[in-house]
């Protein structure tokens, strides 16, 4: 009699809603059997968006989107608010979590040359997905209305002031006005709540439709082409053959995979927490030190290094040919192998990109060309000298400021030349020029430096031998 | 179907069609012009006092703090500015703008170095505002400075897009 009653009810539900009509069937599609754990990538980005609508969702609850009163908010988020710093850890670690694996989603995606016939607009789709994943990175960022939050919002700005004609309307656009202000917070905020979301949604439903209606890739094997022509037909055959149905036989694997990367967020938010709120948003307190999220490190590092003269172009059309490039890609190379094997140029790219990433990766991590402004004066032991005017010259390479950018010893900064062997390298007169005259990128000091200060400063450095000055005596051996 | 039936579709898809794409662009001015309103305000600036004229030691260089030109009532501390005022001799001062003109991030004065440093990318600039290291191209820029009943005043400026 129960069992009659639940049955009738879920019949007239099946029926209307249309469940095994339609949804089951979609579930349970014939896909390659050989994907295997290559593809479980896709579907850990769409969990970790997931989790990201839900914490977004719970944490703007509380979050007040007020220029003057965000930083209150956040603080009362993290500091009082049930679960709320594990929420903002979660929403951060979820982040990092869709950023990681929508790139190892997208490389993943070209190094099986899956974006060919018929797939290109499953890649197209999915380089909007990056694009507006990258976007929600950034705009999140702001949203932790901190001072590096302010800072980042105007460096940003000032980028797309670069642009060509319109530069200075689009910085104004981002700020809201002229300045950093009431009006800048409200925009990004509707920008990452609003906008980016509705259109992450939309596209997210017709890359999953793509799937569908294209299939699941089956994995390159060497000397097997695309060819427009009969693809679709061999695709089928093989599948009708070899197919088995997506749940559950390869979607346990994007569950499991999915659930321990779930996991995974969850134990750092637990344990790492959210990122640590800085200073309050006040443009006026000029110590600042931006730094943007980890997945923005290398792009930071970029805006460090160009060489000046190229900054314009690199930095408005480099992101812009980026962009066109990946969207263009499966229309440009439609057809042909798909295996690694058999793409020598394809294989190049992902080896130079990896390179170039996490090469600019490391460097933002130490970012050399940043002056030390904290750096401790040196010590005695390393000055190791009675004479009363090298302790003086040591004393003025720190208050000068030269311990900024020069290393002596184990203290200092790295964006000069290290100096802990000077005296080695160049003789009084040649110290005594490059301080007067500074060179590029260091700054000339004749008219900072009394002569007296110059002259301790001069001795300081050339006490600094290591090896023993190999300039006056080269006769001298070279280790001490 | 004869052709009287195609005909009417045909006029009956560009109604719809038509009707639709209208009432979209009737909706969109309102949308569009609260949107992009802040690129057809004309930028305000404002005089702002930062002190007695007498408190500015000739040959230093300090921070000096003012409110931006129009902020909104939530703007709360966002609308916290400052400038590096110089006084350069008994009537001449220079006031910079602290925003670094590679990327816009505040320099800091170091007064033993006599240098300003930037944080971000590492440009450094002279007393002077001239560029001495690092990704800059452009001096810092200045703000305009007058002397109104004994206090220096300064006109405050948008972000310098250089």
């Amino acid at each position: 009699m129960f069992r009659r009653i639940i049955k009738t009810i879920w019949g007239w539900i099946d029926d209307r809603l249309g469940l095994s009509a339609q949804i089951i069937p979609m579930l349970t599609h014939r896909v390659p059997p050989d994907a295997r754990w290559w593809y479980v990538f896709g579907s850990a980005t769409l969990a970790a968006f997931l989790i990201q609508v839900i914490t977004g969702v719970i944490l703007s609850f509380s979050y007040v989107a007020a220029a003057g009163e965000a930083f209150n908010a956040l603080i009362y988020i993290t500091k009082d608010a049930p679960f709320g710093r594990f929420l903002r850890g979660m929403h951060y670690f979820g982040a990092s979590a869709m950023v990681l694996m929508i790139g190892i989603h997208a490389l993943q995606v070209f190094w099986f040359g899956a974006y060919k016939f018929p797939r290109e607009l499953n890649w197209i789709t999915g380089v909007m997905l990056l694009g507006l994943t990258v976007g929600m990175g950034f705009t999140g960022q702001l949203l932790r209305w901190d001072q590096t939050a302010i800072w980042s919002v105007v460096v940003g700005a000032e980028q797309a002031g670069r642009a060509p004609l319109a530069g200075s309307w689009i910085a104004r656009f981002i700020l809201g006005g002229g300045n950093v202000g009431g009006a800048t917070l409200s925009r990004f905020f509707a920008i990452h709540g609003f906008v980016l979301p509705a259109l992450l949604f939309a596209i997210i439903g017709a890359h999953l439709q793509l799937v569908l209606r294209n299939g699941i890739s089956e994995p390159p094997r060497p000397g097997s082409v695309v060819d427009p022509k009969t693809y679709r037909q061999k695709y089928e055959e093989r599948i009708e053959k070899t197919g088995t149905p997506f749940w559950p036989d390869s979607a346990w694997r994007d569950v499991v995979f999915a659930a321990a990367m779930i996991g995974g967020v969850v134990l750092c938010a637990w344990g790492i927490g959210p990122p640590v709120l800085g200073r309050p948003p006040d443009p006026s307190i000029v110590h600042a030190d931006p730094r943007p999220d980890w997945y923005l490190i290398w792009y930071f590092s970029v805006l460090a290094l160009l060489p000046p003269g190229t900054e314009n172009l690199f930095m408005i059309f480099a992101p812009l040919l980026a962009g066109a490039g990946l969207l263009l890609l499966p229309l440009l190379f439609p057809h042909g192998e798909r295996h690694f094997s058999r793409r020598p140029a394809g294989v190049a790219g992902v080896v130079m990109l990896l390179v170039m990433v996490g090469s600019l990766w490391r460097s933002g991590m130490d970012s050399a060309w940043v002056p030390d402004l904290t750096a401790a004066p040196i010590s005695k032991e390393i000055v190791a000298s009675d004479d009363p005017l090298v302790q003086r010259g040591a004393q003025l390479f720190s208050s000068k400021g030269c311990i900024s950018c020069h290393r002596i010893g184990p203290g200092g900064g790295q964006r000069g030349p290290d100096l802990t062997d000077v005296g080695d390298r160049l003789t009084r007169d040649q110290i005594t020029i490059r301080i007067l005259n500074g060179a590029t990128n260091m700054p000339p000091y004749a008219d900072i430096l009394k002569p007296d200060e110059l002259d301790a400063l001069v001795r300081f450095l050339v006490s600094r031998q290591v090896h023993g000055s190999l300039l006056y005596d080269p006769s001298l051996p070279a280790q001490k | 179907m004869n052709t009287e039936d195609i005909s009417r579709r045909r006029f009956l898809a560009r109604l719809s069609i038509g009707f639709a794409a209208a009432s979209a662009a009737l909706a969109s001015v309102p949308v569009i012009g609260f949107l992009f309103a802040p690129l057809f305000k004309s930028l305000p600036e404002a005089w702002r006092s930062v002190g007695r004229v007498e408190s500015f030691e000739i040959g230093k260089t300090v921070s000096v703090q003012f409110q931006t030109a129009d902020p909104l009532p939530w703007s709360g501390i966002t609308a916290k500015n400052s400038a590096w005022v110089r006084r350069v001799s008994e009537a001449e001062f220079i006031v910079f703008s602290i925003h670094c003109t590679h990327l816009g991030c505040p320099v800091t004065w170091i007064p033993e170095a006599e240098l300003f440093m930037c944080p971000c990318h590492g440009g450094v600039f002279t007393r002077d505002g001239n560029v001495a290291a690092g990704p800059p191209r452009h001096p810092l820029t200045r703000h305009q400075v007058r002397v109104l009943n004994g206090n220096l005043e300064i006109l405050t400026k948008p972000l310098p897009i250089v």
